[in-house]
């Protein structure tokens, strides 16, 4: 009885620590995986046109879902905050608020949730794919640089479409919330649009820039580098696939929390 | 040169190889022939420095593979071309793009000279009609001939060929074969090469490897092996059920 507590005692620490140890050496990997990107970049101009194909597929094929999302995520939160304020008479907040919460947070958050479903789960799959099928060892084979050829123009492209696809999603969203307003609040568009003007701050666009800048950063690596690290055929392309897709979300959230407090005063 | 000093290898608990030494020379055919799972492809590996020994050393032209540099890895590979099992193609590129990869990403060349070159590598693996064909269009066995076709178009002083005639129809083995002999004969190029395919090893080879249970059990030319004693040689090369072998 007693040896067998024992010896499942010394199982579950062994395995908590070949996990953890697991998780410390691959978020190694990704963080040099990231530092090498910054230094392939320097070949950004050379791999143009795989940079430029790249940012079809992960920012213009995504734009129906993000136009979708973007719109009707405006319209439903136009419409909840709406009714409400419309019970003090104070509708005309919903412009402000609108605003407010798709630059500073929905925007980016937005995006970023979409564009990780959508693109960084396919970069994992699409170099996982590579990684099993020894596509990448051909390429190491023939003295290509895996990071220049693959990773570097994903992490561009990335760099350059979540921000741009985010401003795309802010505009989207207070349409919506336009919509909303001007068929169930009665406010005038004129009206919602002059109350939004007045209510845009500098420092709310650039943190809101600033953070799906930081998001696409998370997102192109963990999925480059979960593509990378697949093994044992389509079972391991899944898995590099499904633990990318969640990874990013929770990196996403976590880094978004902390780069809102560090901006508006939360970090002390 | 390619020399196996005293390898081993394991993964986990299982060790691949044991205490594996063989020279290769300069323009050698040299074919390493075993069950699947004994090794083979660990050595192919090793050469091109994918793995590191756990014990021993891996040396190429002097220069030690094992734990050099990403830079020094980066040279020695330039002097070889590997032919993976599937060809190993990229899914995005068509076959004419997979072949010029190379040439086109160390800019070897001039658009005209990498087309010249390409061409002439297409036409010399019968691939004319597919050069503007996707991966995905293709045969396994063109795919294989593709990967042949982008292994040598540098020239490289070592090929590495990883079952080269599997799933090949028995005209097309022959003519790999006979490029591999061609190779040997008319550039010097040092070719090892993993196979279970018998006939091709007896065509091809200078000298025969038999791997078992990670340990070459024995090495010799063609003949030698033909008239070899040892019963894991003759069980193997007569795919006889009976014998040493465990299956």
């Amino acid at each position: 009885m007693f040896n067998n507590l024992k010896s499942a005692l010394y199982k579950f620490f062994a395995d908590t620590g070949a996990r953890l140890l697991r998780q410390v050496e691959f978020s190694g990997f990704t963080l040099v995986l990231l530092f090498r990107t910054f230094f392939e970049m320097r070949f950004a101009f050379r791999k143009r046109r795989e940079i430029v194909k790249q940012m079809y597929i992960s920012g213009v094929k995504s734009m129906l879902v993000v136009t979708i999302v973007a719109l009707f995520g405006g319209m439903i939160l136009a419409l909840h905050t709406g009714v409400e304020f419309l019970k003090y008479g104070q509708q005309e907040m919903v412009p402000v608020l609108m605003i407010n919460i798709m630059n500073k947070e929905m925007g980016s958050f937005l995006t970023a949730i979409i564009i990780t479903a959508f693109s960084g789960a396919a970069m994992a799959a699409e170099l996982g794919t590579m990684k099993v099928s020894e596509e990448i060892d051909a390429l190491e084979m023939m003295s290509i640089n895996p990071v220049r050829f693959l990773v570097m123009p994903r992490i561009v492209s990335m760099m350059i479409m979540l921000p741009t696809l985010s401003i795309y999603t802010i505009v989207l969203g207070v349409t919506g919330g336009a919509i909303v307003s001007s068929f169930h609040l009665g406010i005038a568009p004129e009206t919602y649009f002059h109350r939004l003007y007045e209510s845009i701050w500098l420092k709310d666009m650039y943190v809101g820039l600033f953070k799906s800048f930081i998001f696409a950063l998370i997102i192109s690596s963990i999925s480059c580098a979960n593509g990378l690290k697949a093994e044992n055929g389509a079972l391991g392309v899944g898995r590099a696939t499904r633990v990318s897709v969640v990874s990013s979300y929770l990196m996403v959230l976590i880094s978004g929390y902390f780069i809102t407090a560090f901006f508006y005063g939360g970090l002390v | 040169m390619i020399e196996f000093k005293n390898v081993s290898k394991s993964f986990g608990m299982l060790t691949v190889l044991d205490n594996v030494s063989f020279t290769i020379e300069e323009g050698e055919t040299f074919v390493i022939i075993g069950q699947s799972g004994a090794g083979k492809t660990t050595i192919l590996r090793h050469i091109a420095g994918f793995f590191d020994p756990r014990e021993g050393d891996v040396i190429i032209d002097g220069f030690k593979m094992n734990g050099a540099s990403s830079a020094v890895r980066g040279r020695l590979r330039e002097k070889m071309g590997f032919l993976f099992q599937s060809g190993a193609l990229i899914n995005w590129l068509t076959v004419r793009d997979n072949i010029a990869l190379p040439l086109v990403e160390h800019r070897l060349g001039t658009p005209e000279e990498i087309d010249k070159i390409v061409d002439d590598r297409l036409e010399k693996l019968q691939l004319s009609d597919a050069a503007d064909k996707m991966p995905s269009d293709i045969s396994g066995g063109m795919k294989k001939r593709a990967g042949l076709a982008r292994a040598i178009v540098r020239n490289p002083a070592i090929i590495l060929y990883d079952e080269p005639t599997s799933g090949l129809d028995p005209v097309m083995s022959a003519r790999i074969n006979e490029l591999i002999i061609e190779m040997q004969r008319d550039l010097g190029v040092t070719s090892v090469v993993v196979t279970h395919d018998m006939s091709s090893a007896y065509r091809i080879a200078d000298r025969i490897a038999m791997l078992y249970r990670g340990s070459i059990v024995e090495c010799g030319t063609p003949d030698e092996i033909r008239k070899s004693s040892n019963r894991i040689v003759q069980q193997f090369i007569e795919g006889k059920i009976e014998g040493p072998i465990e299956t």
